[in-house]
């Protein structure tokens, strides 16, 4: 009998951790463009280890990039001035979550616009064009996606799109996931794989951090890139349109891309 | 619960959790013949020995397991040797948790009474015959406890393997939350094949220290 209620009593125990750790994911606060005015703040997730788009400088503590400079030109908009903006370091693993537990207002982080994400976020007017390719040493055989073979290790960071992308122009390629590019950087500089596979502008980044690698072969797929917001705050997503509407025309927007990726973008 | 998002998802989740299910038996035994190994060592009266087991227990166990694995998984590559992310990952924690098997069995082995040891010898058994055959056997039985806590640690860092591409459980998880979007379920649900895993062996454990216990 003694060893019945002990079963239960553990059973109970059980049953009490989960809902409140399930109990955890349904809190939801009063996101959308009231709060962040209330605040005087936009909060927004971005990356910090992606060079020309998010990038922390660890001797002045900044970030930069081109999705900070959007930000900022966000929050200018929103907010009338572009100091009013803290940024919040997210992963491709941990930006929907973030954003879904109202821990940011949105994200300006690489982020592909894809059918599958829609159903979780809304996404705002593509902000930046990029294209899939892949990063290797200089000299390695590889020279494109057709070099590519089911015995390639190709690198990528985990939750991206590119894995999926990769996978279906290569049926069985070895795809090792890491928890970020600088992490998948760090493991093919070891000799652990033989190309980094993600978006283009991330790759230029990373040869201009390190001259012995290059990107090569044309890109292979498009990469719109959107800022995600919560979903259901339709006018927020306007508001952010609405001011990347005018950016292009007042032809900041041009000069946030040159100042970046070093050319004027494509039309 | 969402139990969809198990079944969804049940290859990915069966291969991760084979795959932690070998990176905990082949960390367990190679960090327990490490671990046994160093302890020796350490109790032997050669001084290279004892300062090589020291060095060894106060390095590994002195520094993070995230850096342990590294040092495997992207520092051999530059000695020449590239080991895969499971591999590294593996050794990285077998090498890791014997710094601490090491020093548990070593209070073990200084438990055991020293009339035990003389016994033995003057019985004819050579040193090394002596701590197989005579110490080490009850050295061990003293410190099951410890050591179960070490092994049971051991599964649950076997997580470390998802940073290295170890095709892990964790490595596995983190995939099918990004895909699915519900980070909470699946999280919860590579918690429970963690659990599928610890608590047999906590529970087997406890009935190996009773049962070792009636032998006194």
């Amino acid at each position: 009998m003694k060893k019945h209620w002990k079963m239960i009593s553990l059973g109970m125990a059980l049953c009490l951790a989960m809902t409140v750790l399930a109990g955890c994911g349904n809190k939801k606060e009063e996101g959308g463009l009231g709060a962040i005015k209330d605040r005087g703040k936009l909060v927004v997730g971005v990356k910090f280890d992606t060079k020309l788009f998010g990038l922390k400088d660890p001797s002045s503590g900044n970030v930069e990039g081109f999705d900070i400079d959007i930000s900022k030109q966000l929050a200018k908009r929103i907010l009338g001035d572009e100091n009013k903006v803290e940024f919040k370091e997210v992963t491709s693993k941990t930006r929907i979550p973030m954003l879904n537990n109202s821990e940011i207002d949105m994200v300006v982080a690489t982020m592909t616009i894809t059918e599958e994400r829609k159903k979780e976020v809304d996404f705002s007017d593509v902000y930046f064009q990029a294209g899939q390719s892949l990063l290797v040493k200089k000299g390695s055989p590889i020279k494109g996606i057709e070099d590519v073979t089911a015995d390639t290790k190709v690198m990528s960071s985990k939750g991206a799109t590119s894995v999926k992308n990769i996978k279906e122009k290569v049926p069985g390629v070895t795809v090792l996931e890491f928890d970020n590019y600088q992490d998948a950087f760090s493991a093919l500089k070891a000799g652990q794989g033989d190309a980094l596979t993600t978006d283009d502008a991330i790759l230029y980044g990373m040869a201009a951090q390190d001259p012995n690698y290059e990107v090569v072969g044309e890109p292979f797929t498009d990469e719109p890139y959107g800022i995600a917001i919560q979903k259901g705050n339709s006018d927020l997503v306007q508001a952010v349109n609405d001011a990347l509407k005018e950016m292009h025309e007042n032809g900041e927007y041009d000069a946030i891309y040159e100042k970046w990726i070093g050319k004027k973008p494509a039309e | 619960m969402d139990f969809s998002l198990l079944s969804d998802n049940i290859g990915l989740f069966m291969q991760g959790f084979m795959n932690t299910i070998w990176a905990s038996l082949l960390g367990l035994a190679g960090s327990f013949i490490l671990g046994t190994i160093i302890a020796v060592f350490r109790m032997t009266r050669s001084r290279p020995l004892v300062w090589f087991g020291t060095a060894y227990v106060e390095f590994f166990r002195n520094i993070p397991l995230l850096l342990v694995v590294f040092l495997f998984y992207l520092g051999l590559p530059s000695l020449g040797i590239t080991l895969s992310g499971f591999a590294s990952g593996t050794m990285g924690l077998a090498v890791y948790t014997s710094s601490f098997i090491a020093e548990a069995i070593r209070a073990g082995i200084m438990a055991v009474p020293k009339g035990q040891t003389e016994a033995a010898r003057s019985s004819g058994l050579t040193y090394v015959q002596t701590m197989f055959y005579v110490i080490l056997p009850q050295a061990i039985k003293l410190v099951i406890p410890p050591l179960s806590n070490q092994f049971i640690n051991l599964v649950k860092n076997s997580s470390i393997l998802s940073i290295v591409a170890g095709f892990d459980l964790m490595y596995y998880g983190d995939i099918v939350a990004t895909e699915t979007f519900d980070t909470i379920n699946t999280y919860l649900f590579v918690a429970l094949f963690y659990l599928i895993i610890t608590l047999p062996l906590s529970y087997g454990s406890r009935v190996l220290e009773r049962k070792l216990a009636r032998h006194d």
